[in-house]
């Protein structure tokens, strides 16, 4: 339990990717089986043990703590969890001896088989035999929800590179296996041979595209292309066998769970990959719906039956992975396509319909089509190989993705925090506005986004500089900036899109906002207006 | 008998000692201070006359020059000294060197004073001597029941296992200079770690005043930017002052691991604010449980708290059947550590 504790501290507080992964691959390799399998399930969310409710915890707590002092240490901390792995003192007859360590097998175990009448003495029993560090790690286990930055694709890539394996056949292997995953630890280890799976209905890793550039076209003949739309929704994988369907996200998280309408409706064996969109299908005559509207269902583990009426989702077929049992990722994409199609026009009309291809004959046709696609969710156009097959990652060549050009909005700076790692002693994460009329006060500055990255290293010096000269308060590590009408920082940001939000003061929300360029040749007085930025939603 | 609170009681410029006619700690000149120890907020230039442990009064010279006061005289641990019928005398406190609790006692009322003070091993500095009083004035500054600092050498433990997990990152430990940055290099070298620590500027004079004063401290150069071209910097540790940590000073570190050594750093979220990715809870400070047991050994007849988290002490010493109260004195650093 130690190591696993030791383990969440260090994830907890490292920003960078590599030192995450550098973490995980090392506590893999120290660490015995079966802990590191549970562990592993622990963090990608994969562990079923009962869990136990805050309030809970706060009654054993206060069975030997006053409640005033735990009120104040409550308001101290600001988290539930941490205060009572603080506060938290055994009796002095029950410390452990130094160095004793239960393990983590030992205790998760113990907690799968915990009857409705012994949760209060089990847990009381391991708070007190544990560490401050231990007991939070137990704390976060017993309640649920890590909420420590690692996501599964995160912890999969850590195990490929600690067995020194393609990604590609673990993610392949995931959903098939379960914690705390011997066979997988074996073969990662070179003890025994891949695991074969029994059930077929996985996660197989997607193909990806990579953008045009600037002078890709230049080289590129038109006639050995197919061109399709390319969706603003979410890449999906939808994997079935003998009744057994899953839906899973472009990374491979089983989101079967908030989209039981889509996988309740495939009607067929084999995996198909597409976007999953809200609205209706070509087939139903029915228009697609916007993103927003997709994010009202995204992130959820269940659904109710009014969230997938008003929201009903359906999938625009992209390509076909295995037909039935026959992997038919070899073939060429025409073939592939044809397969699809016929599978398609067997399933129901509402859920499933072919992603069209675009007609074109040269690039100058298809920039014109792309500058003004029949659909608003559309969101630019991808262009496939007519003899690419279906091939794993993100190879550049086979298919590109050629996106409709980014939105721009002048913006000022308004607040400056700073960054992490290598960041950290720069000024690098940036809230910035827009002008608006407010009724009595004239013009002011309404944030409308913040944004880390886009600029380049010596633009970070030349906005850090400006954050440190022109600071005009301080709240917490945010620093509020000089963003006056003659007097700031103007920066053009670039934005996927945007949409209207009630979390947001300013009512609009930016779908991946970036510093595109510093406008130090205008004034704040010269940055856009929130009306202008309303008027873009689509 | 005297009244405690007319033998010693806060002012603004401190606590204030009438029969004696001098101050604790004040925090703006004053005519006549006593001073525990050398910590910014509790040692301030421009007094006239100062008392202090000798090592107090070295520090005081070091970090406001010579003539940080008119005239200073240095106190033994131990040594009894009148001054108008009132007398005082000086205990270790084992918060960093030098530093001392104050007794005063004066027609048979006895208040000890005890600045800021530790009860944990340190090796650079004397231990803390429980001294029995009428009234012990203590401060606060971990005075909550979530405060349980873990022993320092398994803490530094954490940091020698990152030196060997990324090899090639300079690990750079923020430690307050006075004090705690001494501990932490004693620590790291009493953890068997050989290879030269750099150190900050503003570290250097009290470095080599803790090394005078015979607490070894081992290869010690200064972090400088030649170095970094050299890459000296790779995988090595560096200590300075946690506020140049945050400043353009760090960027001469190529992919810097930023760890803090204070007792804060036991929750976590203030490890998070500040981007500490590696926080080792060391501290100069009590912990609760050493708060708890100092004033239970000590069995004063009042418990009068300083500064920090003032109300959950005197609410535990209500508990406990302790009068209690807080002096709301200003000018001391919460966030001193």
């Amino acid at each position: 339990m130690k190591a696993f504790a030791a383990l969440l501290d260090r994830l907890v507080l490292t920003p960078s990717r590599n030192g995450k992964l550098k973490l995980l691959q090392d506590y893999f390799r120290a660490t015995p089986d079966p802990d590191r399998g549970y562990a592993l399930a622990a963090l990608t969310d994969n562990l079923e043990i009962g869990s136990v409710k805050p309030a809970l915890l706060k009654e054993l707590v206060l069975e030997r703590m006053d409640e005033v002092l735990f009120r104040y240490s409550y308001d101290y901390v600001g988290d539930l969890a941490e205060t009572i792995s603080l506060v938290w003192e055994p009796p002095t007859d029950a410390k452990p001896a130094e160095g004793a360590d239960l393990q983590l097998s030992s205790i998760i175990e113990r907690l799968q088989r915990l009857g409705r009448n012994e949760t209060r003495g089990v847990i009381r029993t391991l708070l007190d035999t544990l560490g401050p560090s231990e007991r939070f790690a137990l704390i976060k286990l017993i309640t649920g929800g890590m909420r420590i930055g690692v996501s599964a694709r995160l912890a999969k890539q850590a195990l490929a590179n600690f067995g020194e394996k393609d990604i590609g056949d673990i993610e392949g292997l995931w959903h098939g296996l379960a914690p705390p995953y011997r066979q997988l630890f074996d073969w990662l280890e070179d003890r025994t041979e891949k695991p074969v799976l029994a059930t077929p209905a996985i996660f197989h890793s997607v193909m990806l595209s990579t953008p045009i550039e600037d002078r890709d076209l230049e080289v590129l003949d038109p006639s050995d292309f197919a061109a399709e739309w390319k969706w603003d929704g979410i890449r999906v994988q939808l994997s079935c066998s003998d009744g057994r369907n899953r839906l899973y996200s472009r990374s491979g998280d089983d989101i079967s769970g908030a989209f039981p309408d889509i996988v309740e409706a495939a009607r067929f064996d084999g995996v198909i990959d597409g976007e999953l969109l809200v609205g209706g299908t070509s087939r139903s005559n029915a228009p697609v719906r916007t993103f927003s509207d997709l994010q009202q269902r995204l992130n959820r583990k269940t659904v109710t039956a009014r969230m997938m009426e008003e929201y009903p989702v359906f999938i625009r077929a992209y390509d076909i992975l295995f037909e039935g049992s026959q992997d038919v990722r070899d073939e060429v994409l025409p073939a592939r396509r044809e397969r699809l199609g016929k599978l398609v026009e067997a399933q129901e009309a509402t859920r499933f319909d072919l992603s069209p291809l675009v007609p074109f004959s040269s690039w100058e046709e298809l920039e014109r089509l792309r500058s003004s696609p029949p659909d608003p969710v559309i969101e630019g156009v991808m262009l496939k190989r007519h003899d690419s097959v279906y091939q794993a990652g993100r190879a550049k060549g086979p298919w590109f993705k050629w996106k409709r050009d980014p939105m721009n909005a002048d913006a000022v700076l308004m607040y400056a925090q700073r960054g992490h790692g290598k960041r950290s002693s720069y000024y690098s994460d940036f809230t910035f506005g827009v002008w608006t009329a407010v009724p009595g006060e004239g013009d002011i500055l309404v944030p409308v986004g913040k944004a880390y990255f886009g600029f380049t290293d010596q633009e970070l010096e030349v906005l850090d500089r400006f954050v440190r000269n022109n600071t005009v308060d301080r709240f917490g590590p945010v620093r509020a900036l000089r963003a006056e009408a003659e007097h700031g920082f103007v920066v053009e940001v670039a934005f996927e899109g945007i949409a209207r939000s009630n979390r947001h003061k300013s009512g609009v929300a930016m779908r991946f906002p970036r510093i595109a360029r510093l406008r130090q040749d205008k004034l704040p007085k010269d940055a856009d207006r929130l009306e202008t930025l309303v008027a873009m939603i689509a | 008998m005297i009244r405690p609170e007319h033998l010693l009681h806060p002012t603004p410029n401190g606590l204030y000692c009438p029969p004696g006619d001098f101050y604790v700690d004040p925090v703006r000149p004053v005519g006549r201070a006593l001073v525990t120890h050398g910590h910014s907020d509790h040692a301030r230039s421009g007094h006239s006359h100062v008392l202090a442990t000798r090592q107090t009064l070295d520090i005081m010279a070091i970090r406001y020059g010579d003539d940080f006061c008119d005239s200073a005289q240095a106190a033994e641990f131990g040594e009894t000294i009148h001054r108008n019928g009132v007398s005082v005398c000086f205990h270790p406190a084992g918060h960093v060197l030098g530093s001392a609790q104050i007794e005063i006692e004066y027609q048979g009322t006895r208040i000890v004073v005890s600045g800021d003070y530790k009860r944990g091993a340190d090796p650079t500095c004397a231990a803390f001597e429980p001294v029995s009083c009428d009234v012990f004035i203590t401060e606060a500054t971990f005075g909550l029941p979530v405060f349980h600092h873990p022993d320092p050498q398994v803490e530094i433990l954490k940091l020698i296992t990152s030196l060997n997990q990324f090899p090639e990152r300079s690990h750079l430990v923020g430690a307050y200079a006075l004090g705690k940055a001494q501990r932490v290099i004693s620590l790291i070298r009493r953890s068997g770690y050989d290879k030269p620590i750099y150190i900050h500027g503003a570290l250097t004079k009290l470095c080599d005043y803790y090394r005078n004063e015979g607490i070894d401290l081992g290869d010690l150069r200064p972090a400088t930017a030649e170095d970094t071209k050299s890459g000296a910097f790779k995988g090595a540790v560096v200590v300075g002052p946690p506020s140049a940590f945050n400043d353009r000073w760090a960027r001469r570190f190529e992919d810097p691991l930023s760890i803090f050594a204070s007792g804060w750093m036991m929750v976590r979220q203030r490890a998070k604010q500040r981007g500490v990715e590696l926080p080792l809870v060391i501290s100069d400070h009590c912990d609760w449980p050493e708060l708890i047991s100092t004033i239970t050994d000590i069995a004063p007849q009042q418990v009068w708290v300083t500064h920090g988290r003032e109300e959950a002490l005197v609410r535990w010493c209500e508990l406990a059947g302790i009068k209690a109260r807080p002096l709301h004195l200003v000018g001391y650093e919460d966030e001193g550590d």
